[in-house]
Formats: structure tokens, C-alpha cells, sequence
């Protein structure tokens, strides 16, 4: 498959606050994948997005974007990206049709020429073509940022955080539109903090602290997981978190919703009798104890123990 | 080029779809003409003298009147002694003491020679200097009317008759002093604050970085945020133009095409200006700070109040480094004086060399930041 992106040690130091943005990434990035970048906040995925988008330079390492380099080629990468930052950044004094209609012809191209590619998001927001920008809901301001990234026909699209607030129906309805964007041929680069977003992407890049701790599809990821995950649940399951860990060092408790998570590492010789007698010893009454398939979530805080 | 064009446009849709900073830019020359010229006048009328007259004579009187009938002094109490008098100025009742020694008349005519004792209270420095001034010139008025009487047997001696002729402001007319720099600060307000604040706008939205990543390429934006408000600011200095002549009927003497030619070129000093403090400035907030503290210091040390001349040597010096002090002595020249191309070549200059290094730190800034 042919690659979109690549890459090549890439690190990114702040020089006003010395803080270590990125430290050391290499990937590449194949052609018409949705590929995300999971990560809590803080990780390094704005700063990576903007390296990727030429709004900054690497400290280190080189970027190539279809065979060009983000240092010297910015001008032709810039006319085939599109970008949607975190927070909304277009003109809220502007209508929603004088927005679109000046990104289209900052790109020397029209709404009317390009209008397939954003037809099926343009359609919801044409009855307020009128409006400022600044009176759009939330929902109506995203998707106009989206076809104001779209107008000049982009080879790839960068999404930082872009369902980051957004309501859980307006999230699915927005996974359906990249599904399209990428049966259109875009590659689309979505960066996200919420973990069961990435099982919708193609490829997942794992991010935490300034590097990238795994790259691969969802399923492998959850495949090559070497631990078995149990879910517990119980009367006093702060005190349950304390005593797993306690107990050996290749036990991973951690806090799962309502209930606690633990990962054993499948090399360990230990049943599940010997767990649960080991819990009803301390005087803790279990309601639930049963094995589970592991979610990338429990993938992503295994590395963040074990790194 | 067709790219700047659509920028350009959507800029000023920005600006004028802005109605209340559209408004504030042409209604604030308005009040600002109307108020500051009449009530930063500094023409003193009204000083208080409390009069010490030991000597109560014909001549005494006759100053006195004299004095009165000025107009600029007013006689607020009639003192028996100094310490009297000095009370009244201890309790802001008076701004000045004249006293009249005893036996006044009667030495001044046997001896030729006399004296009267002022005392100003100095605390407002302005009001003393000049009401100090009228009052020995009146004096000295009175001095040559009674010289006749004093010395009848003397021949009339010719001596040099002194008088003054002041030009281009006939009047003294304060206002006219005011109006030109009035001028210079709305061109500097409009020029400087508001490119500033706009290109900050941008970053502050983040609507800077939606641009960035585009084809536009950086001059290209620079000059969308330049011109808008360039037109903008030779606008401003018409309406000021205009009310200048309607409200104090001042037409500017010299040729208009000198003036806009040079507020033109003042012009790119304040709208370099303006993209310094941006590129220095996160903030809408802090550019509004930046620049007020730049324009306090230009407006105090440009000589929009007081001459730079009457400055301490060290401030004149500072003052050479202002370009809204060469502004306004331009506006002045060219407007009350008639001046041409030629008599202001040295401000011309300055204010060349201002814009060019001015606008060399800002682009070398804004390559740096954005």
C-alpha cells in the first residue's frame, strides 16, 4: 500500500518552556486509512498535528507528506491538506457561505467546483448558509469547519480532537462521515482522547508522554495483548484495587467504570479460585468475577505500567 | 495577487460589519475636537489678587484699574497687612498678592523711582508664570504712560518702540495650537491600535492557524491587515480635516497633497507599529496595553500639549526618538504656516526612517513567532 506519510525521528522541543513535546517518533501513515492517534491529553497529538499541518518545524527528524518535506515543500504540501483544528477557528463575523466561499477561493477553486466532496455535510447546514459563523451550535460550527477543510478537494485530512465535547450521537453520526470522507479516497488522520473511538480507525497509534508506545490495527493491538483481563466487581472495590497490586508484582488492578479491572500476564500459573479466595480472605464480598476480552483501553494502561 | 484580493475583501467585511468600532472611529474625533481644544486651553483668565493698597492714592487707583480692567485679574479681597493677605492664598482664596508701600505716589513722582511687591503662589506653576507675566506687563504699560508725567522736563527720548506681531496664529489662539495635533494622535490611535488588535484577534481565535495552513503566503496576509486600515486612517484624517474647518474654521495653508503625502508615509511607522506589538502580544488585552503605553509616552512627549522646547534637554533628546513629535510639527508647518515639500524634508526623513526601521523588527519578529 502506498504510504501518505512518513515520519522519521521526529522530535519537538519548546524552547520558551523547555518542555519535550515529542521525543524521538517515527511512523508512517498508509494511503486512505483513517488513522488515529489515542492519547490522554498532554500526550503530544496537537503538537504532532501541527508538525504534520507545516504550522511548525520538527526540532529534529524529517516529515515527508506524498514525497514532500514539510521544511522546504510547505507551499505544495499546503495546497492538498485540509485541517480542522480543536477549537473552532473560522471567521465567527462572517456568514457560514462567506466562510466557505473564502477558503474556496483562497484555494483558486469555488464552492460550486468542489461541491461533491462536501455535499452530504454542506446539505445540513444549508438552511443557515446565512448565518454568522459565531450563531452556529456546536454540531452546525463542526461541520462547517469540516467543509471549509474540504473545499480545496484535500488528499489528506488532519482532525484534531474533533468529537473532543461533542454528544454521543452527534459522535457516532461523525464517525459515519469519515467512513464517506474515506470512500472518497482521503486519508484521514483523526487524533481522539477517547479510547473506543480507535477501534474505528483503520491503524492506531498509541501516544502517551511525548512518544508512541504502539502502532498497529485495533484487532492486533488487542490480539498480541499477553495478559488476561478480569473483571471484578465488589462492595469496597478501593480497598480490592489496593490488595490486588499488593499481592504480586505481575498484577495490574486499575479502576474500570464501576467495577475494577485485573490483568494478569498469561505466563503467571494462577487460577481463578486462588483470586477469588485470596479476595474473600480480606472480607470482601465479590457481586461479579468473570474473565473478559481485552478493550484498547486495557491494552493502553498495560503499556502505560509496563513503560 | 488575486489571492490578496479576496483576503483584502473579507477584511473589510470584518471591519465595516464591526458597527461599533466603526462608530467609535468617527464619532471619537467628533467629541474629541469639541472638548479637548476648550478645556485644555491654556490661556488663564480669572486670577485671584488679594490687594495690600498702603498708600491709597491717585496712581495706586489708577494701576489698579488698570490692572481690572485687563480681564484677566479680579480683585478678590481687600487686605490690611501681608500676613492678611497670605492667609487668603494659604486657603486658595487667592493666587497672587499686590501690595502698595506706603507714601507710593509720593516717591514715585519726587524720587522717580518706586517699587510694588508681588507675591504669586507657584503651586499651579502654569497659572503663576502667566498671570505673573500679564501683570508686569501691565505694569510696565502703566510705567511708559506715566513717564510723561514723571519726567515732563526730559526731552522725548526716541528709544526703540517694541511691538509684537505674532503669525500663523494670530490670536494665540490655543485651539489652533491643539487641532493639527489632534490630527497627528487620531492617524497614530486608528493606524497602530487597530492593526495591532486585529492581527492579534486572529491569533487569539486561532484563526491564524486555519490560514497558515492554507496557500496564503505571509506577505500576503501582512498586507491584507495593512491596507484596510491604511485606507482606514486616511479616512479618520479627512473627517478631522473636515471638522477641523467646521467647528474652528481652520483651512489648512499649505497643499493638501504635501499633507496626505506625508501622513502616508508617517503612516507605515504606525502600521509597522502596530505588527511589532502584534507579533510581541498573545492577547487582545496585551497589545491594548503595549500600545497604550507607547502612545501615553509619544502623546506626552510629542508636544501635543506643551512645546517640546520648554522640555528638559535630556526629554528633548528622548523626544528626537518620537515619530508622533515629527508628525505633529509637520501637521503645524504645513497646516498654520503654509510650509512646502522643502521645510519639512527633516521630518519627512525621520519618519522615513522610522517606518523602515520599524517594519524591519516587525517582519523579523513575525518570521520568528507566527
Amino acid at each position: 500500500m502506498k504510504e501518505a506519510i512518513k515520519v522519521e525521528n521526529v522530535s519537538m522541543k519548546y524552547e520558551k518552556s523547555k518542555v519535550i513535546a515529542l521525543d524521538n517518533i517515527s511512523f508512517k501513515i498508509n494511503e486512505n486509512d483513517i488513522f488515529g492517534l489515542i492519547g490522554p491529553d498532554g500526550a503530544g497529538k496537537t503538537t504532532l498535528f501541527r508538525i504534520l499541518t507545516t504550522l511548525i518545524l520538527p526540532t529534529q527528524g524529517s516529515v515527508e507528506i506524498y514525497g514532500f518535506k514539510t521544511t522546504k515543500d510547505y507551499k505544495q504540501i499546503r495546497q492538498f491538506i485540509g485541517y480542522v483544528p480543536e477549537r473552532f477557528s473560522l471567521y465567527q463575523d462572517l456568514t457560514v457561505y462567506e466562510n466557505l466561499n473564502f477558503f474556496a477561493s483562497v484555494y483558486k477553486t469555488t464552492i460550486k467546483e468542489n461541491y461533491a466532496v462536501i455535499k452530504d455535510i454542506f446539505i445540513h447546514l444549508e438552511p443557515f448558509k446565512n448565518r454568522k459563523a459565531g450563531k452556529l451550535s456546536g454540531g452546525m460550527k463542526q461541520k462547517l469547519a469540516l467543509c471549509c477543510a474540504l473545499i480545496n478537494k484535500p488528499k489528506i485530512l488532519f482532525l484534531d480532537e474533533p468529537t473532543t465535547g461533542v454528544d454521543p450521537v452527534s459522535r457516532i453520526e461523525f464517525w459515519e462521515t469519515i467512513k464517506k470522507l474515506k470512500e472518497n479516497g482521503i486519508t484521514i488522520i483523526v487524533s481522539t482522547p477517547y479510547m473506543d473511538e480507535a477501534k474505528l480507525c483503520d491503524r492506531i497509534a498509541l501516544m502517551f508522554n511525548s512518544k508512541i508506545l504502539n502502532i498497529s490495527t485495533p484487532d492486533d493491538i488487542i490480539s498480541n495483548f499477553e495478559s488476561n483481563i478480569f473483571k471484578i466487581k465488589s462492595d469496597n472495590n478501593s480497598y480490592l484495587k489496593k490488595i490486588l497490586n499488593d499481592f504480586d508484582k505481575l498484577f495490574t488492578a486499575y479502576y474500570f467504570g464501576d467495577s475494577v479491572h485485573l490483568a494478569i500476564s498469561k505466563e503467571l500459573a494462577i487460577n481463578e479460585e486462588q483470586i477469588i479466595s485470596m479476595i474473600n480472605e480480606k472480607n470482601i464480598k465479590i457481586f461479579e468475577f468473570s474473565l473478559i476480552a481485552p478493550t484498547i483501553e486495557d491494552c493502553f494502561i498495560k503499556y502505560l505500567t509496563n513503560g | 495577487m488575486n489571492i490578496l484580493f479576496y483576503i483584502l475583501q473579507k477584511e473589510f467585511k470584518q471591519v465595516f460589519r464591526n458597527k461599533p468600532m466603526i462608530a467609535i472611529i468617527f464619532v471619537v474625533p467628533i467629541i474629541q475636537f469639541l472638548i479637548l481644544p476648550l478645556a485644555a486651553d491654556f490661556e488663564i483668565k480669572n486670577i485671584n489678587i488679594a490687594l495690600i493698597d498702603n498708600d491709597k492714592s491717585t496712581t495706586s487707583r489708577l494701576l489698579i484699574n488698570k490692572i481690572t480692567a485687563s480681564g484677566y485679574f479680579r480683585i478678590s479681597s481687600i487686605e490690611n497687612s501681608f500676613k492678611q493677605a497670605l492667609k487668603k492664598i494659604e486657603l486658595d482664596k487667592a493666587d497672587l498678592i499686590l501690595e502698595f508701600p506706603a507714601n507710593f505716589e509720593k516717591s514715585l513722582y519726587r524720587e522717580s523711582n518706586q517699587k510694588v511687591l508681588i507675591s504669586i503662589n507657584s503651586i499651579n506653576g502654569i497659572k503663576a508664570n502667566l498671570g505673573g507675566f500679564y501683570l508686569i506687563n501691565i505694569i510696565n504699560e502703566f510705567n511708559n504712560e506715566i513717564q510723561l508725567d514723571l519726567k515732563p522736563t526730559s526731552q522725548n527720548f526716541g528709544g526703540i518702540d517694541i511691538r509684537t506681531l505674532d503669525w500663523f496664529n494670530p490670536n494665540l489662539n490655543y485651539k489652533i495650537f491643539l487641532i493639527p495635533g489632534l490630527l497627528a494622535i487620531l492617524v497614530t490611535m486608528v493606524g497602530g491600535f487597530l492593526t495591532a488588535l486585529n492581527i492579534v484577534r486572529e491569533k487569539e481565535l486561532g484563526t491564524i492557524e486555519q490560514i497558515n495552513v492554507t496557500p496564503i503566503k505571509k506577505w500576503q496576509f501582512i498586507l491584507s491587515k495593512l491596507i484596510p486600515f491604511w485606507i482606514l486612517a486616511n479616512l479618520v484624517f479627512t473627517n478631522g480635516l473636515i471638522l477641523g474647518y467646521l467647528i474652528y474654521d481652520i483651512v489648512p495653508k499649505g497643499n493638501l497633497l504635501i499633507l496626505y503625502c506625508f501622513i502616508d508615509i508617517y503612516l507605515l511607522a504606525v502600521l509597522g507599529l502596530g505588527l511589532l506589538i502584534s507579533t510581541i502580544s498573545e492577547t487582545q488585552q496585551q497589545a491594548m496595553f503595549v500600545m497604550f503605553f507607547f502612545m501615553i509616552i509619544f502623546i506626552l512627549l510629542g508636544g501635543l500639549f506643551t512645546p517640546i522646547d520648554s522640555m528638559p534637554t535630556w526629554a528633548q533628546y528622548f523626544a528626537h526618538l518620537n515619530p508622533v513629535k515629527y508628525v505633529i510639527e509637520a501637521i503645524r508647518l504645513v497646516m498654520l504656516k503654509g510650509s512646502g515639500f522643502e521645510d519639512i524634508i527633516p521630518q519627512t526623513t525621520a519618519v522615513f526612517l522610522f517606518a523602515i526601521i520599524i517594519n524591519f523588527l516587525a517582519i523579523i519578529n513575525y518570521r520568528k513567532t507566527i
